[in-house]
Order: structure tokens, then C-alpha cells, then sequence
């Protein structure tokens, strides 16, 4: 009894050891930058507190001119619904796509299913900047793209600087956080499971809609994630496929930073951060439900 | 009796291995029958052609007269209770239970009485709202078997559904499953490498080994009258000779003559000896129709399994006659405890018990010649 104790509590010191490098990390590049960012959004130049920073965020305005004429807008959310759009759609779009993939990948032989992992990784090996330099030549009007609907004979069509360009750029980098965490899902699913399903009257739909579905959904949880926070605090792909004219809340952070605008671009990460945090934990919640009933 | 399922000259291979050869397997209305042989012998495939989950390379499968080869598992009125219970994990038990009607569009007062009514069958009423992945094994059994009887399939196809229970539940869930096939009325294809659990439930017990029916019958039938050597052996303890049909109802072993009832056979036939141990009376030496040496003796309770060396042969014997090692003994068999055999290609690999050991019921299935030699080398190590 009492070596088991001692056997015990030696493994436990071990762990916290090994452990320990790890906490020191997190605390140094995690934590500590937290606080930093929470520290500068609410203080002024001369480090006294001030809610000023926060206060722009949501009461900033400025004039916008379209076709439909001069209108007064408040900037930043009118920057931050811009982004959510532009990420939601591309989520979405990675969703509708990578399920699918995930799930045909998942009934493939093994041999297959390594494969085609690997060739959705090895693009993620490639430098993110390069990947979306790639796009500029593929997408630009006179680009790949371009080029080949021309040789079928085909209108040429204007792509790079809309939101389409960059709804397209964020879809190809982060298409891979989503199909890997589904894939993995359903890669471990029991497959007696799907067997007593068919047995038990489901149909291949059947199967998918009420065992597939609702067992790969802590895997859809996670893709979103993944795809859905990069995506809405992107800047370099709207500048480069957006030709900047699609201004996102990463591009506002990034441009009040290198503006000298720390305490504001802090503020603006963390109001950004809060949300997302809000969103996740409303997400997460009504995952946990799904998954009691 | 109505004929449910009829297999027909089936025969199924997995990469270029024969694992199903040529089984004939007729089942009927209301049975419980059972699929029994040793691992690997093919009683899971031959329930996944039944279930329709794979399709044979030749022959038939006919569901009330008609051929199903093609029909997927969906369309089939048949239900499966799996090894490891495949319990939906984000269901609850009621939930499970009420899956197949859901599927089906059952309206909701009819789903919500019938699931109280299979879950009162299977004695878990008031788990409805438990999820099925804090049940015990036996109650995730139960879960299990309620799914698959819901939706009143003609015929339940069970793999080894008590496998992973402790002795006890086991017993318990044995005699239950028997009750809840009388009170349906559904037929059982039950699974099992258990020769007892097969024996103890069944109306029918089908003997398999090597992807071949080497039986199939009452367990009566099974046990008295087994087949060939592999049956002998498999259901309960044998002791199995070579003998020599001299005429009806005469056979030659051991060096002796023997009357028997059995009849039908060429004259100087060799055939295999049945003789259970527990059919074999201990007499004096003088009046014994054998004489032997008792070489060892075990008490297991209601009797006492003693090993007799009679010329060279180690026999079984079960009795309750206490015996001393050392002692020479003369045994007495009547004649319808003599059961006759033709010979089959297991002759000579089983029912002696010269070595015998736990160890050695594992490694039943060596060839001979690997067989010789082990036992000679267990030989060398009695003398000792
Ligand atoms: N899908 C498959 N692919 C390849 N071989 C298979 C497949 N299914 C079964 N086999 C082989 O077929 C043989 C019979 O298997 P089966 O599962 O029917 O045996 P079993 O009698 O149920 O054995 P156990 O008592 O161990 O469950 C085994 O040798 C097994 O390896
Ligand atoms: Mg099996």
C-alpha cells in the first residue's frame, strides 16, 4: 500500500516537472501578453486609466460614399460586421466543403485516407504569405484564372479586389483546420455503430442524418473554430486579394499599430477578443446541450 | 414448422480464404437455435449474411421464400443484438429503444407506449432518461435487446451477446433471453463458442468448425449422438477410440468386444468410439470388461474426474466412487453407452486424455504430427 503511495505521488512530481516548462510557456507567451493587451486598451498615452480607447471603438464615425450617396457610419463596427460577414461566409463555405470531403475520406481505404491527408497538409507546409501571393496571380485579370477561361473561349472575369477574392484566399488557407478535426471524428467512429443503424431501418441518409451527424458534431464544433477566428481577424489576405479596398477589423489593429496607435489597436483586440470568447462560449454551450438530450 | 430463412449451398471468401464453405442451414418459425464452434469458425459471417451486411460469393439466402441475396439491411426484417451492444452514445435509453420507430414515422404516443412496454420486457423501466453510456454491461445488454425487438422482427440474430458478462449475470441474462424468446414468439440465432450456454437454451444447435455445419440438432441429439470426433469433443468430454464394427451391434476396442446398439455399418468397418465419462461404471478388476490403472485423480465437487491408463490409453472417467492413484481398477460400460462413429477427418485428434492439461484443450486444433510430438514430450515429463 503505502509503495503504491509513494509510487503515486513520485509520478505525480514527475508529471508537475515535465509539466512545469509547459506552464512556464503559457504563462510567458499566453498570459502575460493578455494582460498586456488588457492593460494598454485601457490606459491613455500616459498609462492613466481611461475607458476613451473602448469608447471610440463602438462611437467613432465616418462618411462613406457609394453610389447611393454620402452617409455618416460608425467605422469600426461597420468594419467588424465587414469581417464577420467575410468570415462567416467562408466558414460556411468550409463547412459545406470539408464535411463532405471529411466524411467520403473517412469510408476510404487506409492507404486512401493517409493520402489524401496528406495532401490537404502539405499546402499548410507552404508559407501563408506565398499561398496568398499565389492567389494574386492566379486571380488577377490577367492572371491563370483569367487566362484559361480565354482559351475556352470565355469572358475574362474581374475577381481580384472583390470580396469574392478574398473570401476565396481565407476558404484556401483555412479549409484544412476544418476538414482535419471532422475527419478525425469520424475517422474513430465505431463502425458497429453505423451497422446497427442500417440494421435497425436508417437507410446510407438515414445513417448519416441520425448517428453520422449528430457523433461528428464536437468535430464540426471545433472546424468553425478553427476556421471561424483566424478568419474574422485576417488582414494580409484582404489587403493582397482585397487590393485593401475591404478594410477588416485584423487590417484596423495592424494599421493603428504601425500608425503608433498601441493603446487603440490594443482596445480593438480585445473588444474583438471578448466577442469571439462570447460567441465561443454561446456555441459551446448549445453544443453541450445538443449532446445531453 | 415454417421454414424463416433457408441458407442454401453458401459459400464465402475474404481475400482468396475459404471462411464459409458450402453451409445448408434451413431455420424456422419461433426456434431458438444456436450457432456454436470454436473461434474463427465462421458464426459472425454466417450472421452478417443473415443481417445482409455481406452478401455470399455463392448461393442463396431465402427470407420466407424469397431469395434476399440483394436486399440491404434496412429492408430486412431481421435485427441484430452486436457482440459490444453498439448503443448509440448520444441517445438515451429511451431514445435508443425508440430509434427504429422513429425512423418509420411512428406517431408519438404509439412510440412513447411501446418503448415503455420493451423496456418493462427487459425489466429497465425508469432508466428512459439514463444515458446508455452510464449503464452496467448487463443493463446496456438489455438496452441492446429491447432496440432490436422493437420494431418485432421476425428473427433476432444475436453475437455472443453474453460474452462479456461476469458467470453470474450471465446466468441470469441466459434464462431471461429463453423467456423474453417464449414471450414473443420471435426467432433467436444465437452465437455462442459456450458448449453449455448452447446446450442449456436451445431448441436447435448448429456444430461449426472450419467455415463447415459439422451438426446440427437437439442438444440431445447433439450430445448423444454427436457426429464425428471434432462434435464429440467440442460437446463436453469424450473419450474417443478406434474400433472395429464386427457386426450389428458388435464392436471391437480396446481388445475387447463390446455389444452396442448401434447398426447400419460394413462388416470390419473402422469407426470412432464415443464413450462419455460419465457413462462408464468402475467395477473390480475380475468383473471389469477393461482393466486399467488409475493414474490421477481431481475432486471437483459433485464427483471426482479420474484418468484410468487402460493398454496405453488414458480414459476420463467421471465418478463419484472414491478411487486411489496407483489403484487397479476394471470398468464396466453398458451398451447404449457406446456410441458409434464414422470415421471424419478429426479422427485421431481428439478424446484422449494422455496429456491432458489445461494447456492442451487450447492446442486441440494442431496437426497431428506436431500433436505426436507434444505428446510424447508430455509423456516424458509424466515419467519423470
Ligand atoms: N471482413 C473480413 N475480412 C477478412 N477476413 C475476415 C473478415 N471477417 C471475417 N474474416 C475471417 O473469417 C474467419 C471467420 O470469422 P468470423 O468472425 O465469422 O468467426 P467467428 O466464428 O465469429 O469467431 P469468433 O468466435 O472469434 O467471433 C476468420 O478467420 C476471420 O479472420
Ligand atoms: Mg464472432
Amino acid at each position: 500500500m503505502g509503495n503504491k503511495n509513494m509510487a503515486a505521488r513520485r509520478g505525480s512530481l514527475i508529471q508537475r516537472l515535465c509539466l512545469a516548462p509547459y506552464s512556464v510557456w503559457a504563462a510567458l507567451f499566453i498570459v502575460v501578453p493578455l494582460i498586456f493587451v488588457a492593460y494598454y486598451a485601457f490606459t491613455d498615452n500616459a498609462f492613466n486609466f481611461t475607458l476613451d480607447n473602448v469608447r471610440r471603438f463602438f462611437t467613432a464615425t465616418s462618411n462613406v460614399t457609394d453610389e447611393a450617396g454620402t452617409r455618416e457610419v460608425h467605422t469600426y463596427l461597420l468594419i467588424f460586421m465587414r469581417s464577420l460577414k467575410l468570415a462567416v461566409i467562408s466558414t460556411v463555405i468550409c463547412l459545406i466543403m470539408g464535411y463532405p470531403a471529411a466524411y467520403i475520406i473517412s469510408t476510404a481505404s487506409a492507404r486512401t485516407q493517409k493520402i489524401m491527408i496528406a495532401l490537404i497538409m502539405i499546402p499548410m507546409w507552404m508559407n501563408f504569405l506565398i499561398r496568398t501571393y499565389a492567389w494574386m496571380t492566379i486571380l488577377q485579370d490577367t492572371g491563370i484564372f483569367n487566362g484559361m477561361l480565354g482559351l475556352l473561349g470565355l469572358k475574362p472575369i474581374h475577381i481580384i479586389g472583390t470580396e469574392g477574392a478574398v473570401v476565396i484566399g481565407m476558404v484556401y488557407d483555412y479549409f484544412p483546420y476544418m476538414i482535419l478535426p471532422i475527419y478525425s471524428v469520424m475517422a474513430k467512429m465505431d463502425v458497429k455503430l453505423l451497422e446497427a443503424a442500417r440494421d435497425l431501418g436508417c437507410n446510407s441518409f438515414g445513417v448519416l442524418r441520425r448517428v453520422i451527424w449528430p457523433l461528428s458534431l464536437p468535430g464540426v464544433f471545433s472546424g468553425i473554430t478553427m476556421v471561424l477566428i483566424p478568419s474574422i481577424s485576417t488582414f494580409y489576405i484582404s489587403q493582397k486579394l482585397g487590393n485593401g479596398k475591404f478594410y477588416l477589423i485584423g487590417d484596423a489593429i495592424e494599421g493603428q499599430y504601425v500608425a503608433n496607435n498601441l493603446h487603440f489597436a490594443a482596445a480593438i483586440a480585445f473588444i474583438l477578443m471578448v466577442i469571439l470568447l462570447v460567441c465561443m462560449a454561446v456555441m459551446q454551450r448549445s453544443a453541450n446541450r445538443r449532446a445531453a438530450v | 414448422m415454417k421454414k424463416i430463412i433457408e441458407l442454401k449451398n453458401i459459400t464465402k471468401s475474404f481475400d482468396g480464404q475459404v471462411v464459409l464453405d458450402n453451409i445448408n442451414l434451413d431455420i424456422y418459425d419461433n426456434e431458438f437455435l444456436t450457432l456454436l464452434g470454436p473461434s474463427g469458425c465462421g458464426k459472425t459471417t454466417t450472421l452478417r449474411l443473415i443481417a445482409g451486411f455481406e452478401s455470399p460469393d455463392v448461393g442463396d439466402i431465402i427470407f420466407l421464400g424469397e431469395n434476399i441475396n440483394n436486399v440491404p439491411p434496412y429492408k430486412r426484417n431481421v435485427n441484430t443484438v452486436f457482440q459490444r451492444y453498439a448503443l448509440f452514445p448520444h441517445l438515451n435509453v429511451f431514445e435508443n429503444v425508440a430509434f427504429p420507430l422513429r425512423e418509420k414515422r411512428v406517431p408519438k404516443a404509439e412510440i412513447e407506449s411501446r418503448v415503455n412496454e420493451m423496456l418493462t420486457l427487459v425489466a429497465l423501466n425508469g432508466f428512459e432518461k439514463r444515458s446508455v453510456t452510464s449503464l452496467s454491461g448487463g443493463q446496456q445488454q438489455r438496452v441492446a435487446i429491447a432496440r432490436a425487438l422493437i420494431s418485432s422482427p421476425r428473427v433476432l440474430l444475436l453475437d455472443e451477446p453474453l460474452a462479456a458478462l461476469d458467470l453470474k449475470l450471465r446466468k441470469d441474462m441466459q434464462s431471461e433471453l429463453k423467456k423474453i424468446q417464449k414471450a414473443t414468439g420471435i426467432t433467436f440465432v444465437f452465437v455462442t463458442h459456450d458448449q453449455e450456454e448452447a446446450l442449456s437454451m436451445s431448441d436447435t444447435v448448429v456444430v461449426m468448425s472450419e467455415g463447415r455445419i459439422q451438426q446440427i440438432g437437439t442438444p440431445v441429439d447433439i450430445y448423444n449422438e454427436p457426429e464425428n470426433a471434432f462434435v464429440a469433443d467440442f460437446i463436453g468430454e469424450s473419450n474417443i477410440l478406434d474400433g472395429i464394427m464386427l457386426a450389428d451391434r458388435k464392436v471391437s476396442f480396446s481388445g475387447h468386444v463390446f455389444d452396442c446398439v448401434d447398426f447400419g455399418f460394413e462388416k470390419r468397418q473402422p469407426v470412432d468410439v464415443v464413450i462419455r465419462p460419465e457413462d462408464v461404471d468402475i467395477v473390480s478388476e475380475e468383473k471389469g470388461m477393461l482393466k486399467g490403472v488409475v493414474t490421477s485423480v481431481t475432486f471437483l465437487g459433485v464427483h471426482y474426474e479420474i484418468i484410468v491408463d487402460i493398454n496405453g490409453f488414458k480414459w476420463m472417467i467421471q465418478t463419484t466412487d472414491f478411487v486411489d492413484v496407483d489403484e487397479h481398477i476394471g470398468l464396466y460400460i453398458e451398451p447404449d453407452a457406446i456410441h458409434i462413429m464414422r470415421k471424419s477427418q478429426y479422427s485421431g485428434m481428439y478424446g484422449d486424455y494422455s496429456s491432458f492439461s489445461m494447456e492442451m484443450d487450447e492446442i486441440g486444433v494442431l496437426e497431428e504430427e506436431v500433436m505426436e510430438e507434444v505428446l510424447e514430450e508430455a509423456e516424458v515429463e509424466h515419467g519423470e
